[in-house]
């Protein structure tokens, strides 16, 4: 057996030290980890237990709002600053897996839940350069429905599973880390990695670090936001095309916006160009039309998923409408 | 055509041939005149509280004393041979009593694969663990057996191994270059009458399409497992099975003992399908358990369902339908290729709905199979008609929007007398009905002719139907016991299956109903090889088969009965045709009131019990008439115009399936059925590799069924007619409920999009 220790944190501090053991993980609620596990993909030499550590969801003085890693995602999703200041937070939250699962994860484990590519999964059979670098990726030419098209992926074609995480890019909210040589805020964007030539590498956490909260910022237009995730069956699949966004318009032109795309590259995928080309424009489905395809022009199709490029493209429009449609 | 073959085929022709009277099923079943009994009503389930409790025991849950836990090592090939097997860290590894390989197995026989022999069992005919070849990319290639689960697991982590990869044909593009006709029940699956090609040219309509289905895979939500120990060389199995019978005589020959030395319960099984067989656990399972000298517990995992227990194999089928300009069918074509193992026999009969379905001037039927390097493949719910319903009954949607006609109308004017490729008389067929009864309770009137014009904001709405049908099967073996005991009660012994349908509640009701007992009166027992009979729970047949074994052992029960009644009792001089149960009592039929009690016949007969058993007569009433289920199958989608997300709204299934013996039962099997063909058009897709011939998705996170949240309300109703050659009139119904409801969801799209999706799934990419 690969036999591990078990302990829980008392306090962030207790949790560092303990996760400086080499080949130490923390573990959340282990919907994510657990599963890996048992599939031998994670072999962690210590769990380090940090579900008791900061759960509380607190507004700030400076309107924004923080959010304890230990959170449940259940837990997140119904507080009631999320669904009024964030509803795009809650209705991501929402999208993603089932109640059981979500009363179980942690808002810290969710962000750095791992690919569901098949083929990283099939340790067997399958040459995976996340699992094994170097190897080979037999997802570039296998089933690759659910696949990146964007971040010029070449050694690996995984995407981010999450819906949270999503909503999070869109937000622009700030990770607070804590780690053996101190503490760290980072932008919610520089988190997450594009694969390059080291897919194995996910984030840019430094060995040992623990993420101890998710700082919204005040957005205050996010009340106006909408999560919209696309996907294989009516509950409890992963997005095939999710969109988060929020929008302010001002006399029916665009004076500030947020979009974030999922299921579409091995981050969650904050839309900068698209945001940047309609901020001050009108706010019309053409202009709509006009900024997603700016935005995916360099999206590059699979074998399988050429489907999703137009699927990506419609969504963003239609949720944008729909924001749109429901401000005027 | 062989010898055999030949021979059944004049069989055949004698037996449609015969006068009506020789024929079982010739005299009503006395249960179809009696309307005041349990037959109708709605019963629940008897063993439900043992299952909400937990009180139930499945295979993987009997304890044997100092039992070990196996786990299987699958080979990630699809052909070639074992180059090297090192497995001495996983012997090393703590908890591990033995790892078995090819190096070490015992010498057994292949198992006989299924319809090979009456009783036979196997998916395939492939020698178990006995050499370095391999034959599909998943095959076990060892097994270990430890203290615990965990530690097994975790072993067979720990084997490393090479392989020789030969070529494999895993593409199939390539592999139908050499397809062969398949060939099912004895017979060639290829039905042609006239010059179908040519009329269908000179028809003045037609259409002439492909569809396309995927492989899918089991996924009954109890795993495959079996609790084995030996006693002597006795082998005792505790199996999830839907052929206790077939199993042990399966085993038998495998390793060589007489059937009797191997005994197979199945009490309760969690989901059969058809995949709940003779797989490979059971015989390494047996093999280990042999080896090791103690009990072995074998569970697969999920993945190890997908890699060992056969599915559904992939199907391409054209479909061509010539037509007149009202309606009338000059050519009927349905021919293609479907995917099929290189060591079993299981052609998907696709054509199977289209040989009784419509009248037509010519027919051209015929499956090819394609054998490949692949896991074999097998039954699943409704094998041939589930895809064969798709694309028939998509076909005629087709037709009939080249019509301009109401695909109802289309269907009941191709409605035929008899049966149209057989020339057999039907035995009871209200499909006609069925679809005037389902159109007005599902508001077919407000169906809009024309499609992609019925919109909603984002969504499109439509609606489609299709023709659901199964075959009346009854296969030759039934045989059961019944002991009347002093106190007037009544238990049936018969190797049959409960698997979640209501089969032993539903036959203890008609048992109760046949002597004229109370429900709490009578116990049937089933699910154990050493009962009587030979009775798989597939074909929907059990039903039948449970109902004419325990007719013909009751006949035999009553006949006992009338002879100790002697001189002095009420009924001197009936026979068993003149009397029947009543109230605890048996009775003369016309005369009611002359009776008396079993519990005075028994004393009487001054003893403590009576014990009879009898066979059912051969199953020939199905070859003399043209025997079948049917059903109307009525679907609204939504398919959003933006993602092409299709959401099923509603769902009505109207069944024709002679009379309905349990509502409550049967209305789940409907509705489960309906729900897993819901899965078929939406979603289900067993992804395999073509490169490596591997399935990429093993997991229920991965393979996609539907979730509750894909399934609407879905009304059931029924004609309740019973058919007047079945015994009880009653047909299984298990899986008539997944036919027809790929198409009826295909149409449906069609309606409210237009756009025609002719390869299932149906995801979003192709509606968007
Ligand atoms: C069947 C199924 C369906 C699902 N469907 C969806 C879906 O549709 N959408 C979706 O978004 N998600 C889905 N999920 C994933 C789910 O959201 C994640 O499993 C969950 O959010 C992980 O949270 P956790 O607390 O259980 O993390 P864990 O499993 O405990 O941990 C995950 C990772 O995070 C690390 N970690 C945990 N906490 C911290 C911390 N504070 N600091 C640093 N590292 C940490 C762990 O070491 C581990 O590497 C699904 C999961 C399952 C099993």
């Amino acid at each position: 057996m690969n036999n591990f220790t078990y302990a829980r944190a008392v306090d962030t501090a207790d949790a560092v030290r303990q996760g400086a053991a080499v080949d130490a993980k923390y573990l959340g609620g282990g919907t994510n980890l657990v599963d890996l596990m048992r599939e031998t993909l994670e072999r962690p030499s210590a769990l380090v237990d940090v579900t008791g550590l900061s759960s509380a969801i607190t507004e700030q003085v400076d309107g924004s709002l923080l959010i304890g890693a230990a959170a449940k995602n259940t837990a997140a999703a119904e507080h009631i600053a999320v669904r009024t200041r964030y509803p795009v937070l809650a209705r991501a939250i929402l999208a993603g897996a089932s109640g059981q699962i979500r009363n179980m994860a942690t808002v810290g484990g969710n962000l750095l839940q791992r690919t569901r590519c098949p083929y990283f999964y099939d340790q067997d059979g399958s040459r995976c350069n996340k699992r094994s670098p170097g190897q080979g990726c037999d997802a570039i030419e296998g089933f690759n429905r659910i696949h990146a098209i964007l971040g010029a992926p070449s050694a690996c074609v995984a995407t981010h599973p999450s819906d949270m995480c999503v909503a999070l890019a869109a937000l622009g909210a700030m990770v607070h880390i804590a780690g053996p040589d101190g503490q760290r805020t980072i932008d919610f964007a520089d988190l997450h990695v594009l694969p390059g030539e080291h897919p194995e590498l996910e984030t840019t956490l430094r060995p040992g670090e623990l993420i101890t909260a998710v700082e919204l910022p005040a957005v205050p237009f996010a009340r106006q936001s909408a999560y919209r995730k696309v996907r294989d069956r009516a509950s409890y699949a992963f997005a095939l095309i999710s969109v988060a966004a929020a929008i302010d318009i001002d006399n029916g032109v665009v004076r500030d916006m947020r979009l974030a795309l999922g299921g579409v590259a091995h981050k969650p995928w904050r839309a900068l160009k698209l945001e940047a080309a309609l901020k001050g424009q009108p706010a019309t489905p053409e202009n709509f039309l006009a900024a997603a395809e700016l935005e995916l022009a360099d999206a590059k199709p699979l074998t399988h998923n050429a489907f999703k490029i137009e699927l990506a493209r419609r969504t963003i429009v239609a949720v944008l409408a729909e924001l749109t449609g429901e401000i005027a | 055509m062989s010898i055999k073959d030949a021979a059944q085929a004049v069989m055949k022709k004698a037996v449609q041939a015969a006068p009506d009277a020789w024929m079982p099923g010739s005299e009503l079943d006395p249960l179809i005149r009696q309307k005041h009994g349990l037959i109708g009503t709605p019963v629940s389930r008897l063993d439900g509280p043992q299952k909400v409790s937990g009180a139930a025991q499945f295979a993987a849950e009997f304890p044997m004393d100092n039992m070990a836990y196996a786990a299987l090592k699958y080979s990630t090939i699809a052909k070639g041979r074992i180059k090297e097997l090192d497995t001495a860290t996983a012997e090393a590894a703590p908890g591990v009593d033995l790892v078995m390989t090819y190096r070490n197995a015992l010498r057994m026989k292949p198992a006989p694969p299924f319809m090979s022999s009456a009783k036979a069992a196997g998916g395939d005919d492939l020698p178990i663990m006995q050499d370095e070849e391999i034959h599909w990319n998943g095959q076990p290639i060892a097994l270990v057996l430890a203290e615990t689960q965990e530690q097994a697991d975790y072993a067979t982590s720990l084997i490393r191994v090479t392989y020789e990869t030969e070529p494999a044909v895993t593409v199939f593009e390539d592999a139908k270059a050499n397809a062969e006709v398949g060939i099912f029940q004895g017979q060639p699956l290829h039905v042609e009458t006239g010059d179908a090609e040519a009329s269908l040219k000179s028809a003045p309509h037609n259409i002439d399409v492909v569809y396309t289905t995927p492989r899918h895979s089991h996924n009954p939500i109890e795993l495959h497992a079996v609790t084995v120990g030996w006693e002597g060389d006795n082998l005792r199995v505790h199996d999830a099975s839907q052929g206790v019978a077939h199993t042990a005589w399966s085993l038998a020959q495998v390793f060589d003992l007489a059937e009797e030395q191997i005994h197979v319960t199945s009490p309760y099984v969690g989901g059969g399908f058809g995949s709940k067989t003779l797989w490979q656990h059971h015989i390494l399972a047996a093999a280990a358990s042999k080896l090791a000298g103690r009990p072995v517990r074998l569970m697969l995992s999920r993945e190890g369902v997908y890699r060992i227990v056969g599915g559904r194999t992939r199907t391409e089928q054209r479909v061509a339908i010539g037509a007149q300009a009202d309606g009338g069918f000059d050519a009927l074509i349905q021919t293609g290729t479907v995917a099929m193992g290189r060591h079993n026999n299981m052609p998907e009969p696709f054509i199977l709905p289209a040989m009784a379905a419509y009248n037509s001037g010519s027919f051209l039927l015929r499956v090819e199979a394609a054998r490949m390097d692949m896991l074999s493949n097998t039954f699943m719910r409704a094998p041939g008609e589930a895809v064969g319903t798709f694309a028939l009954e998509c076909g005629v949607d087709e037709l009939a929007e080249n019509l301009g006609m109401d695909p109802i109308e289309l269907r009941s004017r191709n409605e035929p007398e008899k049966d149209p490729t057989s020339g057999a008389p039907f035995s009871s067929r209200h499909i006609v009905e069925a679809y005037r009864t389902g159109a007005k309770r599902f508001g077919w009137a407000e169906r809009r002719a024309k499609p992609g014009t019925h919109r909603d904001g984002e969504w499109l709405i439509g609606m489609g139907c299709a023709t659901a049908t199964y075959p009346y099967y009854r296969m030759p073996g039934g045989a059961a016991r019944i002991t009347l005991t002093k106190d007037g009660r009544a238990t049936v012994e018969i190797a049959a299956h409960e698997m979640g349908m209501g089969t032993s509640t539903t036959h203890t009701m008609v048992t109760a109903d046949r002597l004229g007992l109370g429900m709490e009166c009578v116990t049937v027992k089933y699910g154990d090889s050493h009962f009587p009979g030979v009775v798989l729970a597939g074909g929907s047949q059990q039903t039948a088969s449970i109902g004419a074994s325990v007719s013909a052992a009751h006949r035999e029960l009553v006949t006992e009965l009338l002879k100790v009644a002697g001189k002095d009792s009420p009924l001197p001089g009936l026979d068993a045709d003149e009397v029947i149960g009543l109230d605890g009592h048996l009775c003369q039929s016309d005369k009611p009131g002359r009776r008396e009690s079993y519990v005075s016949l028994m004393a009487r007969s001054g003893r403590d019990e009576i014990t009879v058993e009898a066979n059912a007569p051969p199953p020939l009433e199905a070859t003399h008439w043209s025997m079948h289920s049917h059903g109307a199958m009525f679907c609204e989608v939504r398919v959003n115009a933006v993602t092409g997300e299709t959401r099923v709204s509603r769902f009505l299934g109207s069944f024709d399936c002679g009379r309905i013996l349990n509502p409550k039962t049967a209305a789940s099997q409907f509705r489960g059925g309906i729900i897993m063909g819901l899965g078929l058009a939406l979603m289900e897709e067993t992804q395999f590799d073509e490169r490596s011939g591997r399935v990429m998705n093993p997991s229920l996170a991965d393979y996609h069924v539907p979730v509750h949240l894909d399934v609407p309300k879905i009304d059931i109703i029924w004609t309740d007619i019973p058919d007047p050659h079945a015994p009880m009139g009653a047909h299984g119904i298990g899986e008539i409920g997944i036919t027809g409801v790929g198409a009826a969801v295909a149409n449906a799209v069609y309606n409210a999009t237009g756009k025609r999706v002719r390869d299932l799934p149906i995801t979003l990419d192709k509606t968007m």
